[in-house]
């Protein structure tokens, strides 16, 4: 039996989850930069792929970890295609403040 | 002592996290991140998680940040052109973000207690027990994540490209 099972409730790792996502939401809602947008939407996804780990090994089950690396994957993947569309967007517009990026809007 | 190790984890992740979004310089933000995701890495190995913590510290550390650093160099974003908000703005962020965590934590105490587990496996988050339940169970999944890195790539080198003829 690990150590980490037997003292800390598993209910301690839900409250940071939740606490890092808030953060996570603070920051798309606060920061005009793109680039740092996007960072916070990693930090949610590292808070959400935190708790998927806690379970797995409070109840024992591979699959939660396994999903933590799906969700790994979908989040380089992420960087890697929203990363190109800022230097796009970038060269195009000279900024990144998504103030100013609302062309779309009729 | 094990509690100990996992409050000062869980503290410093958050003030990193905060830090993170609370810093008007974009270089310090990526850093501070970088240190949220060393914080995270630790509770990976306090969970026994020794294989996720080695690729989450490649992957997150090694590339994403190292990828996120480069682009902020290449665009020489500095702390005179980062846009602000305005103070309203942040404190409905605030006063959202406060009531979402408010939401979740009630909502999450409301419900019936979670059970301790009687009997936990300390050999789960070993790299022998997820490689093989990866290439049995998890097969399909896996190859389909290969197709979707593929796309990604393809994608995002035709997006960095200066023109398309």
């Amino acid at each position: 039996m690990l150590d980490v099972v037997k003292t800390v409730p598993i209910e301690y790792y839900l409250w940071l989850s939740c606490a890092l996502f808030c953060i996570g939401v603070f920051g798309v809602l606060v920061r005009r930069n793109a680039l740092v947008v996007l960072m916070c939407v990693e930090l949610m996804l590292n808070a959400v792929n935190l708790l998927l780990a806690a379970f797995s090994t409070y109840l024992s089950d591979a699959q939660g970890q396994i999903l933590v690396f799906f969700i790994m994957v979908v989040a380089a993947a992420e960087a890697a295609v929203g990363l190109g569309i800022l230097v796009m967007i970038f060269r195009n517009t000279h900024t990144t403040d998504i103030y100013w990026l609302d062309k779309l809007r009729g | 002592m094990t509690l100990a190790v996992f409050l000062t984890l869980a503290i410093a992740s958050i003030v990193f996290a905060l830090l993170m979004v609370l810093t008007k310089n974009p270089v310090h933000s990526v850093i501070f991140l970088l240190l949220t995701f060393f914080a995270v890495a630790g509770q990976y190995v306090l969970l026994n998680a020794q294989f996720l913590a080695v690729v989450h510290i490649i992957v997150y550390a090694g590339a994403v940040m190292v990828l996120f650093l480069f682009v902020l160099m290449l665009l020489n974003l500095n702390t005179e052109a980062e846009p602000r908000q305005t103070a309203r703005w942040k404190l409905a962020a605030a006063l959202v973000s406060g009531m979402l965590m408010l939401t979740l934590v009630g909502t999450l105490r409301a419900g019936a207690a979670l059970p301790i587990p009687e009997n936990t496996d300390p050999h789960v988050g070993l790299v022998q027990n997820l490689g093989k339940v990866l290439f049995t169970d998890f097969v399909v999944p896996f190859e389909m994540a290969g197709i979707l890195f593929l796309a990604a790539m393809v994608g995002a080198v035709l997006l960095a490209k200066r023109e398309i003829r």
